[in-house]
């Protein structure tokens, strides 16, 4: 079954749904929505599959296809997943068919056509998956660019007011970072001896200038997509802007892009110069994880507050990453996924509270948990999550993170530690200003706060929540996945931990 | 290779300009004899099938290296840029020869009639327009297969003559905005007079610079001058005013910073079709004589012209980029834009060796199938006074015409260089082997300016998609079948460009060596 061409599969089967839900009639929006739903059940079963043929104890890289594509510039179709990529993809292929679920009635609001947006979500899983299953750096930059249209259109058409700004923000901002990238391609393209594969650049030996040079075109990249202080600012806008599915997908997956970048391609493939830099990009993070979450401590808006939120939480990643330590390592992959399932998850119940109210304003809520009290409940579940509280699973992550890097570095992980307060105070005092306290008296004029989650919604929830507490309690059958990627990534980097304790870590977060 | 007894004339490598030449004189006579209202549809199929049969030659001709005559080199650039022209030229000429879009087509019967008189006025709503467009637009092709071809300076010179003096005519032939059609003409003719004296007067200084060649006649023909730059005992001085001022020459007409100032004004006042045809084909003939005089004739001087090039390439891609970001009229915004991919060309001559070579030519095609694309669609947005070319005039045209709409935003995304569109490709064909000649430099600005660049474009896909139609959204006329042909040419060409340019560019690098 390993034989199976399922990283090619995967990534073009959302692509060809796509194309059937764009061609549905614009009258018949139910059908798309189901054709969409469907499509992207069929290709989380097929996710699965992958998942059961993963060989935990098999080879780095797995899965490898390739296909020649430009062989006057050594371009291949090369595709191959890590154990990082393996979880990314997992990740992504839960997240669509929720995301689609929860979307359900979003696009009938604007006016605009229903199957295409439906579409576009499609298309945006498409790249999403191509870009974490490629190993060829060209493959990987146009999937990382192409992806930027579909969520520009999402943002563009479908967002709330100042949709137009944040989507081009958005595309200016992750472009301007693309053709940095671009540069840094075509600089190891050269040095590497024309190829563009991920394995054979991983063992060409670079200058120690021109390997600076290079990291720092794809750190930018990265950095801004991710997005790290203080190439953050596009963040809360797009976030703000788009309809909660797509918002969920932005923060849940599309960021991760970057943290995933500096992974596989920035550590690999240029170890001394992301040594050399580590000092800076831990000091970005931790800024990152402090300052964000003392902006979303002042954010009136859900959404916006919902984005921030994530930007502290990319500073841990950072953090996690740049530490060199096997537990930071997989900390920070792990988070990468339990911030993928329990921001998403906050992001679809900010979203179907927003809906409801009309308002995205914490301002204009008070009091919603007597009108509301599961999917009052649900967003007190989400927020804990999001504060990584322990039981829920980026509890795990943050801890392995800290741990890690207090290992090593000490001051870093005890300024880290303080965003865990900020985080409690952001998120309890978001939901205690939405669903606690004395019930705003305008709210009960509002009809859709008068309806509770319904059964699509409970659905959509009931997933996340599940893998959040799982998760939480028996992180192993991830961390099993990661640890080898996260172990073979330090060792390009040549770094070794000082005490390897990965263990029993593991067994004091339970 | 030059072997300096006569060699018999070689028809076969000669028949695509020769080919051209008679179309535009058969041209001419229809435009004689044959009845008015037969006139177009004579014309319009002779030029297409003198184009496809100049095609078919130089498919023919593929494997052939002879420099014939010793004034035409007839090698893989010159067959690859003729091709090149060619199959631009024939998508140009099925804009050219539209008439379903407006009444009579894009050109004006009488150009003689003083422009906004009430007479002008009458014959741009009802009187058919002028033939003579085919057979000028067939002189001007060849002049360009000759332009490519030319091995030396002089043959040069009188090509660019040849294709410049009809593109002047035909700029002035708008049947809409006839004064803005003439002024165009008119700033076109008068600086193209000064950039022909400059390379005319270079010329001149090369010649004396090769009179040092002691043991050899002076001479303009690239090899003379190739040798005369490794050898010769005059001053230098000749040899970089001359350098200076042929080149001058050349990149005027490839509308490169700061010889680029009529192109906004050119490129806007001619009928649309016609800006089409300039911006792809023109571009092609240009670079294609910068390439041949600047790897053959100065190679030696590499050293010498590299920086002062690279100046201008930088210079021309930051002015196209930031003034493309201020303009409201399309036809300008993509002057602007044809400016800065000057400068991405220019990047692409400038890298040493084959691949240089190989990769500029991939990107003239690529970037000429998608602006002949890009004004297509613009010949289509209109009202009742014509084009409705100011930018706000198009808001929300993807609600009205998303079709039209969603071709427009893929060629944008192909000039703003996303990947799966030849824009990316071609970039990746000149950076590459920029980066690899060491010219760090140039990639950077050229990377700073595409995000510059991308501002503009970005903003035209705002304008069409996420802002609400107005009352004066114009509504995008129904193409005839020759537009829409162009149009799906342009737009297939783009996307199979950016998908699998293995093939063109396989046959870029086997093309990619000059005869000497």
């Amino acid at each position: 079954m390993s034989d199976f061409p399922f990283l090619s599969v995967l990534t073009v089967a959302p692509l060809v749904g796509a194309v059937v839900v764009a061609l549905l009639p614009r009258s018949r929006p139910t059908l798309a929505k189901q054709v969409a739903l469907g499509w992207s059940l069929l290709v989380l079963a097929l996710s699965v599959v992958m998942w059961v043929s993963w060989q935990v104890d098999g080879q780095r890289f797995q899965f490898r296809e390739s296909y020649p594509w430009i062989p006057n510039w050594g371009v291949s179709f090369t595709f191959a997943a890590d154990g990082i990529a393996l979880v990314m993809l997992m990740l992504i292929a839960v997240l669509v068919p929720l995301v689609i679920l929860a979307s359900w009635h979003d696009a009938e609001s604007s006016k605009r056509s229903v199957p295409v947006y439906f579409a576009l979500l499609l298309v945006l899983e498409c790249t999403m998956l191509g870009v974490f299953a490629a190993a060829d750096v060209f493959l990987f930059y146009v999937f990382f660019e192409v992806m930027l249209v579909p969520m520009y259109f999402l943002i563009g058409s479908y967002g709330g007011h100042q949709r137009q700004y944040a989507a081009v923000k958005f595309f200016l901002y992750s472009l301007v970072g693309g053709l940095f990238m671009l540069a840094a391609v075509i600089g190891l393209w050269v040095v590497g001896g024309k190829t563009f594969d991920w394995v054979a650049l991983s063992e060409v030996d670079i200058s120690t200038g021109a390997e600076r040079w290079l990291f720092l075109g794809f750190f930018i990249a990265f950095a801004i997509k991710a997005p790290f202080f203080p190439f953050h600012t596009w963040l809360p806008d797009a976030g703000g802007a788009a309809p909660a599915g797509a918002a969920a997908l932005l923060v849940g997956v599309l960021d991760k892009v970057g943290t995933f970048g500096i992974l596989r391609y920035c550590l690999p493939l240029f170890p001394d110069a992301a040594q050399w830099f580590a000092p800076w990009a831990l000091g970005l993070a931790v800024i990152g994880i402090i300052y964000a979450a003392l902006l979303a401590v002042g954010q009136n808006d859900l959404k916006r507050l919902v984005s921030y939120t994530s930007i502290a939480h990319f500073g841990f990643i950072g953090v996690g990453i740049f530490a060199f330590t096997t537990q930071a390592g997989t900390g920070a992959v792990l988070y990468m996924v339990n911030h993928g399932l329990a921001t998403g998850l906050l992001f679809l119940v900010v979203g179907m509270l927003i809906s409801r109210r009309g308002s995205a304003l914490v301002s204009d809520f008070g009091g919603a948990g007597k009108l509301v009290p599961v999917l009052a409940g649900v967003l007190f579940f989400a927020g804990l999550a999001s504060l990584a509280l322990p039981g829920t699973a980026p509890f795990v992550s943050e801890f392995l993170v800290l741990i890690g890097t207090f290992t090593v570095n000490k001051p870093v992980a005890i300024i880290a530690t303080l965003g865990i307060i900020l985080a409690a105070a952001y998120v309890l005092w978001m939901v205690q200003r939405t669903t606690q306290g004395t019930l705003n008296p305008a709210l009960t004029e509002i009809d859709g706060m008068k309806r509770d989650l319904n059964l699509r919604e409970k659905f959509v929830v009931a997933p996340l929540i599940a893998l959040i507490v799982l998760l939480g309690f028996y992180p192993k059958p991830v961390t099993d996945v990661i640890n080898p990627a996260i172990q073979a990534t330090l060792e390009d980097v040549g770094r070794s931990d000082p005490a390897p304790t990965v263990d029993t870590l593991q067994e004091a977060s339970r | 290779m030059t072997e300096l007894e006569l060699p018999p004339i070689d028809y076969a490598a000669l028949a695509p300009i020769l080919i051209m030449l008679s179309a535009a004189v058969l041209g001419v006579l229809v435009e004689a004899f044959v009845p008015r209202r037969l006139r177009h549809p004579v014309q319009l199929p002779l030029a297409l099938l003198a184009v496809l049969a100049a095609l078919t030659m130089v498919v023919f001709n593929a494997d052939k290296r002879v420099i014939t005559i010793g004034v035409i080199a007839v090698d893989g650039p010159t067959l690859f840029l003729q091709g090149a022209i060619l199959a631009l030229s024939a998508v140009a000429l099925l804009l050219i020869g539209e008439r379903a879009v407006e009444r009579g087509g894009a050109f004006v019967a009488h150009a003689a009639v003083t422009a906004d008189s009430p007479e002008d006025r009458r014959q741009a709503e009802n009187v058919g327009g002028a033939g003579e467009v085919y057979p000028l637009t067939t002189f001007a092709i060849a002049g360009m297969l000759i332009f490519v071809s030319a091995n030396d300076l002089l043959t040069m010179f009188i090509a660019l003559e040849v294709f410049s003096l009809p593109l002047y005519l035909l700029c002035a032939l708008a049947r809409r905005r006839r004064l803005l059609s003439q002024e165009a003409a008119m700033k076109y003719f008068l600086l193209g007079a000064y950039a022909s004296a400059f390379f005319l007067f270079g010329l001149a200084l090369i010649y004396g610079f090769t009179a040092g060649l002691g043991d050899r006649q002076a001479g303009v023909d690239f090899a003379t001058v190739n040798a005369a730059v490794a050898n010769s005992t005059a001053s230098p001085v000749l040899l970089f005013a001359g350098m200076a001022l042929v080149a001058i020459g050349l990149l005027f007409k490839a509308a490169a910073a700061p010889f680029h100032v009529w192109t906004p004004d050119v490129y806007q006042g001619a009928p649309t079709p016609l800006t089409g045809f300039m911006a792809a084909c023109t571009k092609v003939a240009a670079f294609g004589a910068l390439l041949r005089v600047f790897h053959v004739a100065f190679e030696g001087a590499r050293w010498d012209f590299t920086p002062v090039l690279g100046v201008v390439a930088v210079l021309t891609m930051l002015v196209g980029a930031l003034f493309a970001v201020t303009q409201t009229d399309i036809k300008r915004l993509l002057a602007y834009s044809s400016i800065a991919n000057a400068g991405y060309l220019l990047v692409g001559v400038l890298a040493p060796g084959s691949e240089g070579l190989s990769g500029t030519m991939f990107y003239l095609v690529a970037y000429g199938f998608t602006v002949l694309a890009a004004f297509a669609v613009v010949t289509l947005v209109r009202d009742a006074d014509g084009e409705a070319t100011h930018l706000s005039r198009w808001a929300g045209l993807g609600r009205k015409s998303p079709l039209y709409a969603s071709a427009f935003t893929f060629i944008l995304l192909a000039f703003a260089g996303i990947p799966m569109t030849s824009g990316f490709t071609s970039k990746f064909a000149v950076f590459g082997p920029a980066l690899e000649g060491g010219q760090v430099w140039l990639v950077i600005a050229g990377v700073l300016s595409s995000m510059v660049l991308a501002f503009p474009y970005l903003r035209v896909v705002v304008m069409m998609w996420l802002s609400e139609p107005g009352e004066s959204t114009p509504t995008v006329a129904v193409p005839g079948g020759l537009t829409s042909a162009a149009l799906v040419i342009g737009v297939l060409a783009t996307l199979v460009l950016g998908v699998a340019p293995a093939p063109l560019l396989d046959l870029a690098t086997s093309a990619a060596d000059f005869v000497r």
